[in-house]
Formats: structure tokens, sequence, C-alpha cells
């Protein structure tokens, strides 16, 4: 008996010894860099891009030495997620020096203080970069956010081998799209051109720019809420009318159906964005340099102007205890031809700065696009062309409606119109409700 | 005399000082979470002008703003109903396979018992994520080896993703991964029951279907009110089979159980101080629900004993 009381004396001390300690660790984190722009600085930075590890690698060996800046890069998850935990790690303000964002969240990160100005930190970068990705780290006002990294100009991706079996053009306008989606339907009703997904609001965000929408503006002290403007109406309905007669599929992307219908040729064509070979190779192996890319179709033939799918930039955080530091080493990652290159090579990105998109990491095309030699010179071309894009502070809430709202209307093949609707209104009630000032 | 004082001062203090680790340990890891929830679910951030840049966002108090959002909210009522109809699928289907199971099990003319015991017990060892993972795959038609059967007999092919046949198709998952669980804890309380009275009940001549419907079943009945229980709190929660469906399918939207929802506002959305409020709800069904249960079944077996 008294054995077995000391036993479990002895378990419960353990377990409270595990406890405290747990909780030692939970309070003890504290900064080792609070002496702040002076000696030797550590930096962390939460960044999604794989092989991002040895970029920095990179720098703490070469400038970074020099600086005496040395940067620990922490793996994470990407998108809506890592915005997530910016926001929870600020909140204890504990968020890292330096985080990787997409442009879509920069409003949202420094609607809640998250993002620090270091306009006074990166005199001269602005000229590097095309003027419609510099002006999404601005906000429209004379601070900046972050340093623009990579970026997605939107393109349409085509079987090269199937278009001509089934005597197809490539088409210049949306108009000559649908034309093709019709065609191809009567030579082989069991192929799509493409599908329409629910999935992926950045897709239809980027359509909608290119034909001249502004989601989110700004009228003095008040935000203006534009999604069911005239552009993004036009874009709705077209795709709307496509689900709806049959033209293009409505089932969801990167799903292991889509994966096999690339793969098999059930569909052949893919309106995306640069980053697509990557996509392309795990999605539909069997392909390889079966397809071509060329310029997004356009809504009348003068026009020649794209959209943007994907890209994000890096920021340094109010949390930052050693800010020029942070934004000495993002400008060096997102400028420097050295760190490019070695982005392109090791994180497969496509940067925003102008010159780089013809650097020397890019004359070679993609080893999925080996028929197609002169892919990043076209590319660089057609991401000049790329529209300005507008985001406002709940741009997560607006993409989930749009997962919901879409998704059933593609699914009933009903009016898009209405989903549209939808994601207005409900856009704007979760600003009213946050306590903005909504310009009707 | 001393000695004795000292004695009794410490049988009096051992039972606190016994509590004391695990008093501390539920206020830190339960009571204080818990607490946090409910603080928050009470505030909401309210936003100054175009709030951008520093300060202009602050945390005010909003009272019962975010329970009344979320009970108004036709998306949780909606999502609720959802549930409802995945469970009136789910429970009884499982306990009564899981029951059949069990009895069968128990009778004397089973061969192979213990391994037919693991291999339905084994679906449970799944992690969700990967048993939904699973049947997603064999739900979609393009790379289905069933549709492929089906294709070639030239039989139907219906779309499980959708519509009614999607209920069907995520309590499936949920009936393959839990029966196994339930049969466990039924199979056990009848490996408990004395042999003395199979024996009597041979004696007065029942047949095996006669012990199993009146003695097993009636003996059983705690654990099944038991298996019950873990049923109704598992499908009001039910959030991993619908979140790893979702990208399937148009028809699964990003709220479509209660749970979901909470984690949409909470992670999706930013808003965790309307999340807070649903959970609290949502904890508050589920204890009703989960309780009201227990003490319809435990008057039941009161009233019985009294008879």
């Amino acid at each position: 008996m008294p054995h077995t009381k000391l036993r479990r004396l002895v378990t419960i001390s353990v377990a409270v010894t595990l406890g405290a300690t747990a909780l030692a660790a939970c309070g003890s984190s504290d900064d080792s860099d609070s002496e702040a722009d002076s000696g030797p600085v550590s930096l962390t930075y939460w960044s999604w891009t794989p092989g991002m590890d040895k970029v920095a690698d990179l720098w703490n060996k070469g400038q970074g030495k020099k600086d005496q800046i040395t940067v620990t890069v922490k793996k994470q998850a990407s998108g809506d997620t890592l915005v997530t935990k910016i926001l929870t790690a600020h909140k204890a303000k504990k968020a890292p020096d330096l985080v990787q964002a997409e442009y879509q969240a920069l409003p949202t990160l420094v609607s809640n203080d998250a993002l620090a100005d270091i306009a006074g930190e990166v005199d001269g970068v602005k000229d590097k970069f095309a003027e419609g990705v510099w002006q999404q780290t601005t906000l429209g006002s004379d601070a900046v956010y972050a340093i623009p990294q990579d970026s997605g100009p939107m393109m349409f991706y085509y079987r090269e081998d199937l278009f001509k079996k089934y005597d197809l053009e490539v088409p210049q306008t949306w108009d000559e799209f649908a034309e093709t989606a019709r065609a191809l339907k009567k030579k082989s009703p069991d192929t799509d051109l493409t599908t329409f997904s629910a999935n992926d609001s950045g897709l239809f965000a980027g359509l909608a720019q290119q034909a001249g929408a502004k989601w989110w503006t700004t009228e003095g002290d008040q935000w203006k809420v534009g999604i069911d403007d005239a552009a993004s109406q036009k874009v709705a309905d077209f795709w709307g009318g496509l689900v709806k007669e049959g033209a293009v599929d409505n089932q969801p992307m990167y799903t292991p159906a889509w994966n096999k219908a690339l793969n098999t040729g059930k569909q052949i064509a893919w309106v995306s964005a640069v980053w697509a070979p990557g996509t392309l190779t795990t999605a539909a192996p069997d392909t390889k340099g079966k397809w071509a890319m060329a310029p997004l179709p356009q809504w009348s033939g003068s026009e020649n102007v794209t959209g943007s799918w994907g890209g994000s930039s890096t920021a340094v955080t109010t949390d930052s205890k050693n800010k020029s530091a942070a934004a000495k080493f993002a400008t060096w990652l997102n400028t420097d031809p050295e760190a490019l290159t070695a982005l392109a090579k090791e994180g497969g990105i496509y940067p925003a700065t102008t010159t780089a998109q013809t650097s020397g990491a890019f004359t070679e095309p993609p080893a999925f696009f080996s028929n197609q030699p002169d892919f990043y010179t076209k590319a660089s071309e057609i991401a000049k062309t790329t529209a300005p894009s507008a985001w406002g502070p709940n741009v997560n809430v607006a993409y989930t409606t749009f997962n919901d709202a879409f998704g059933s209307a593609a699914k009933n093949k009903s009016d898009f119109g209405a989903a549209l609707k939808t994601m207005q209104d409900d856009t704007v009630a979760d600003l009213k409700k946050q306590g903005f000032e909504v310009a009707e | 005399m001393t000695s004795a004082r000292r004695k009794s001062y410490g049988v009096k203090g051992a039972p606190y000082a016994f509590l004391l680790p695990a008093a501390v340990l539920f206020a830190l890891f339960f009571a204080l979470p818990i607490g946090y929830a409910l603080w928050l679910s009470l505030h909401k951030v309210q936003v100054k002008g175009l709030g951008l840049g520093a300060g202009a966002r602050k945390e005010v108090w909003a009272g019962l703003e975010n329970y009344t959002d979320s009970l108004t909210d036709s998306e949780l009522l909606h999502g609720a109903l959802r549930v409802l109809g995945y469970g009136a699928i789910v429970i009884p289907v499982m306990l009564g396979l899981a029951l059949l199971f069990a009895l069968m099990l128990d009778t004397d003319r089973v061969r192979l018992a213990p391994f037919t015991r693991l291999a339905i017990f084994l679906p449970y060892a799944i992690p969700g994520v990967v048993a939904a993972m699973l049947w997603g795959f064999l739900y979609l038609p393009d790379v289905s080896p069933f549709y492929f059967i089906l294709d070639k007999l030239g039989m139907p092919q219906p779309d499980l993703l959708d519509g009614g046949p999607l209920y069907l198709a995520l309590s499936n998952i949920a009936v393959w991964g839990g029966t196994g669980f339930n049969m466990i804890v039924i199979y056990t309380s009848l490996r408990a029951i004395p042999t003395e009275v199979y024996e009597a009940a041979k004696l007065d001549g029942a047949t095996p279907l006669q012990t199993a419907l009146r003695i097993k079943i009636p003996m059983v009945a705690p654990s099944l009110v038991l298996t019950f229980f873990f049923s109704i709190i598992a499908t009001l929660q039910v959030f991993s089979e619908p979140t790893t469906l979702k990208p399937l399918t148009n028809s699964v939207s990003t709220t479509w159980s209660p749970l979901m929802k909470v984690y949409q506002d909470a992670f999706r959305t930013g808003d965790i101080y309307s999340a807070a409020a649903t959970a609290v709800i949502i904890a508050l069904v589920t204890l009703l629900m989960s309780f009201g249960f227990l003490r319809a079944a435990n008057s039941r077996n009161k009233q019985e004993e009294a008879r």
C-alpha cells in the first residue's frame, strides 16, 4: 500500500514538473536582439518559398556577413493560413522580423498594424518594378509596406497537339474563346476546353482585374467596394453562360479528377499564370512538351492587358526590433541579381523586378515547355501589360464567399451574376460590421 | 500530544495536496482557455476610418452581439440541419452494425473470431483525414475503380458528391471508421456477462436468437447508452470528413457543418470573436443534447428497475 501511494505521488510530481516546464517554455522566449540596430543582428523570416533557406545562406555568407545581419528562415504554409498565423503572433507581439505575404493580404495585415512602413529604407527601389506591381505595396499611400518578390501575370495555356488535331485556332479574344469551346464540344462532346473552378478565387479576381474591375478603392476616409461593377459582371456572365450551355466543365481544379483530365487530354486548355508549368509538371506529367503558352484572350481586339494571379512580397513587421536591417535584407532579396537568380533556381519563382525577368536565369524555357524556347521572353512581354489591382482589408471574406457562392452557382449552372451580388453584399456587410466606413 | 496534532493536521491537508496538481492543470489547460474564449466572445474589433496604420483597430466590448449574430445566421442553422441529417444516418447505422457484429462475434459457432474482430476494428485506427481522402478518391468518378467497373458493366454511375447521396457518402466514411470502436465497447461488455445467465437460459430452452434479444441486448444496455452518447458528440463535432471532401466538389461549402463555420470565421476571415461565440453555442448545444439523452436514458432505467 505505502509503495503504491509513493509511486502515485511520484507520478503526480512528474506530471506537475512537466506541466511547469511546458509553461516556462511558453513564457521564456524573450528576444535576444533587444540591443536594436547595433552590433550583430539576427532576423527570423517566415516564408513558404521552397529553397528560401539556401537563398538566405547566400546572404549570411556574403552581404549579411559584412553587415553582421544573420537571417534564419522558418518554413511556413502558404496563403491564408500564414496571414492568420502572423496576426496571432502579432497579437502576442512575437511576429518574426520578416514575413512573406501575398499582395491581396497586405491590406489585411496593414489594417491590423502588423506591417511596418519602410518607405525611409527603400530609396530608389521603386524604379526596379512595374508600376502596377509596386502600387500594391503602398496601398495608394506614401508608405511602403513590402517589397515585391514574385508576380503571376496571367496567360493562356493550351495543348498545341490537340488544338491541331481538333483544328482549333488559339483564341485572341474572349468571344473567340467561347467559339473555340463550342467548336470543340461539337467535334468531341466528351472533351472540354477548360473548366470554371470555384475553388481558387484568385483566378476570377485576376480575370476581373483584366476586364478593368477595381474591387476595393478609397474615397477619403471611406472604402468603396466594386465587386459587382460592370467589368466583373461581364466576366461573371461570360463564364456563367459557358457553364450553363455546357461549353466548359464546372468541376473544381486541383482534384485527382482534374489532374487526370489534363493528363489524358479530356481538358485541353487552362487559363492560368506564369507559374503554370510547375503545376502542370505534377498534374499532367505525360503531356510534357505538348503544351504551349499564349497571351490571355482580350475583351476587345485592340486591347492588350492581363490580370495577375498569385505573387507575393517580403514585408517587415512592426514587432521587429531591427526594422532597417530587415528592410536591407528584403531589398537585397528582391533586387540583387545573385539573390534573384538563386530564388528562380531554388524556389522556381517568377521575379517581380523587370530586369530579372530577362536575366540569365530565364534564357531557357521551363523543362515542361522545352518546345517553346521563347517562353520567358514572351512571359516578360505579357508581364508588362499587367493591369493594376485594387485590394482591400477583407479580401479573405470576399474570397470565401466566392468559393461558396460560385461553387453552388457552378454546380447548379445558375446565374453567376447573382453569385457576384452575394459576394459584394457579404463583403460590404463584413466591412460595416468591423466598423469601416463604406461608401455606397 | 504534539505528534498527534501534527498527524491530524497532515491528514486534513493531504486531500488538498493531492488535489492541487490536478486542479492546477485543470485550471491552466481547461478552465483558462474556456474563460478566454468566453471573454473573446463578448468582444469585437472596432475600426476607425480606412483602418490602415497604427491604432486603427481596437478591441471593444460587444455584449451579446456576437451571440445574436451567430444565432440569427441562417448559415449556422442550415449547417446544424445538415449535421442532424448526417447524424440521423450515421448513428443508427453505425450502432446497429456495431451491435450486430458484437452479437455475432459472441456466439459459440463463430470462426476466426480474433481475426474478424481485428478486421472490423482496424478502420478505427486510420486517422479521419486519411480515411476521408481515401474514400474521396473512391467517390470521384474519373479516378474511382468502382466507377470503372460500373462503366464496364454498363450500369448507372451516380454522382456521390452531390445532393442526397453526399450525405450517404459522408456517413459511409464515419460508419466505416466508427463501427469497429463501438463494436469493441459492446463486445467487451457482452464478455462480462456471467456464463450462469446463459446456462440458465439454455436450460429454459432459449434459442441463440432469443438469448441475444432477451438477455444480451438488455444486459449491454449501459454500453449502448455510452456508445450513443459518444456518437452524438462526435456527430455534432463533425469536421474533418467534410473539410477533406470540400476541395473535391462544389457541393460542400466552407460552412457545411457548424464547426467548419467556426474554423472559417477564426482562420479564414480572421474574426476570432464571432468564432468564439459560435464555438460556445456549439459546446452548449452539445452539452444539452448529450446530457439530456443521458438523463432520459437513466430515468428509463430507473422506471424499469421500479417495475
